[in-house]
């Protein structure tokens, strides 16, 4: 037993199947956990008012837009190497969620960014390699829906999905040369010291596992519908040739 | 490989079209900044480093789909496949020829178009030397583009999209450094930078376009 057999669709469908129903439970748990307590049972910081609570929303959406990145880079390479057509149509499946999340860091980093900076937008290292990331986004879409031939467009997105990694990070670093930034460093880190009072950090950690749930779900959902429709039009074609 | 340069060299310079085309585009790129933003020589003397990066890269992305386009249309990018000379070399061949056709070019006439936009004395020879290390990484990662594209029947679009988030590195440390130098400040780390993205660019795009090829040919 192995995690590869799940590699095979009818196996995949069938766990999922199984599985769909508690990660849904538990996500809508997290999320309405994390982002209550987050709203309602936090205090005002003393300096941001109740805008620092935008932060249950922003923190985890960044996250998580960068992170589908890497799980769409880890499945591509998995599609390269063993040819699981699962893989390929997870990292399909993840991308469109991939960029709804950057743009969500994006307006509420704008929405938070008004009253405590002055400005909706600064040309920020940290904000503008989320503009770069989005960008990367909408290409690698863009490719997958331009290819009619599935198989080919698979490879074709993995191999633009490996070079785009390295350009991404490497656009990263680069705008941090280019200009001086607002943004904070992290917020998040094991080292206590540094990380936001704990007070917020509690919630923020239950809200970032109710995004983490909330994309294991949807990415599950949308892997499904793609084999599906795989499937479908497996039928159709069979169909016609009879 | 230096037939296949030849060949390449010799049709784009032949074939009309091609090769004084992005020459004509960079100018008209530099000549409608005055028009969009005001001629005072102060404001334009600012902006100038970057208005001739952005330039240069349009310029070069213009020309990119012919890299493999019409190879792949006449099947002569079927016999290259087939041939003894690797992938690899036939994508760093074509994409040289394209950088001497465009890149190059660019990079001699830019200084001039620095006249024009009244560049800071002392960045012309930067400008020239910093397109000169920075448009070999641009003539490459447009093959990487023009490679995945090449099948499609309406790719120029998408080219452009695939292509351009790709040159930012590229752009950035690119326009830093003749900026940089334009205010007096020390730019060698901006262009050691630009030169090591350039060869690193040239070290792993044959590969991934070959790679890209050998998909699209299949």
């Amino acid at each position: 037993m192995s995690l590869w057999e799940y590699a095979n669709p009818t196996r995949f469908m069938r766990l999922t199947d199984r599985v769909l129903p508690y990660v849904t439970v538990l996500t809508v748990i997290c999320l309405l956990t994390g982002l209550t307590w987050g709203f309602f049972f936090t205090p005002d910081d003393y300096k941001q008012g109740s805008t620092v609570k935008i932060i249950f929303i922003h923190v985890p959406s960044a996250m998580m837009a960068i992170n589908i990145w890497v799980m769409m880079l880890v499945a591509s390479l998995v599609w390269l190497v063993r040819r699981h057509h699962v893989s390929a149509l997870a990292a399909r499946a993840a991308a469109p969620i991939g960029v709804t999340m950057t743009l969500i860091a994006l307006f509420t980093g704008a929405i938070w960014g008004e009253p405590m900076w002055g400005t909706y937008w600064a040309w920020d290292p940290r904000l503008t390699a989320f503009m770069i990331l989005f960008v990367f986004y909408l290409g690698y879409i863009a490719l997958w829906s331009a290819i009619e031939d599935q198989d080919t467009a698979a490879d074709l997105t993995s191999v633009l999905c490996m070079v785009g990694s390295v350009f991404a990070l490497l656009s990263r670093y680069a705008v941090n040369f280019w200009n001086q930034g607002l943004h904070q460093g992290a917020s998040l880190s094991m080292d206590a010291e540094q990380h936001v009072d704990n007070t917020y950090y509690l919630p923020l950690l239950v809200s970032i596992a109710g995004f983490v749930l909330l994309f294991l779900t949807l990415v599950l959902l949308r892997t499904r519908a793609e084999i599906r429709s795989r499937r479908i039009s497996a039928l159709i074609a069979q169909e016609r040739l009879r | 490989m230096i037939a296949l340069l030849r060949r390449d060299m010799a049709l784009t310079f032949r074939m009309g079209g091609g090769f004084g085309l992005s020459l004509a585009f960079f100018l008209i790129v530099v000549m409608f900044v005055p028009f969009g933003i005001g001629a005072e020589s102060s404001t334009l003397s600012i902006i100038a480093p970057g208005v001739l990066w952005i330039g240069a890269l349009l310029a070069c992305l213009l020309s990119l789909d012919r890299i493999f386009q019409l190879d792949f249309e006449d099947g002569s990018l079927d016999l290259l496949a087939t041939s003894p000379l690797p992938l690899e070399g036939v994508v760093a061949m074509k994409a040289l020829a394209h950088w001497l056709t465009t890149g190059l070019p660019l990079t001699l006439a830019a200084p001039f178009f620095g006249f024009l936009l009244h560049l800071p004395q002392g960045a012309y020879l930067w400008t020239f030397l910093s397109l000169l290390a920075g448009t070999p990484a641009l003539s490459f990662l447009g093959a990487f583009g023009a490679a995945i594209t090449v099948g499609l029947k309406r790719g120029g679009l998408l080219l452009s999209l695939l292509v351009l988030p790709l040159y930012i590195p590229t752009l950035i440390f690119g326009a830093q450094t003749v900026t940089m130098i334009a205010k007096g400040q020390n730019n060698t780390t901006a262009f050691l930078i630009l030169a090591a993205i350039s060869l690193f660019t040239l070290a792993i795009v044959p590969f991934s376009a070959a790679m890209a090829l050998r998909i699209n040919l299949r």
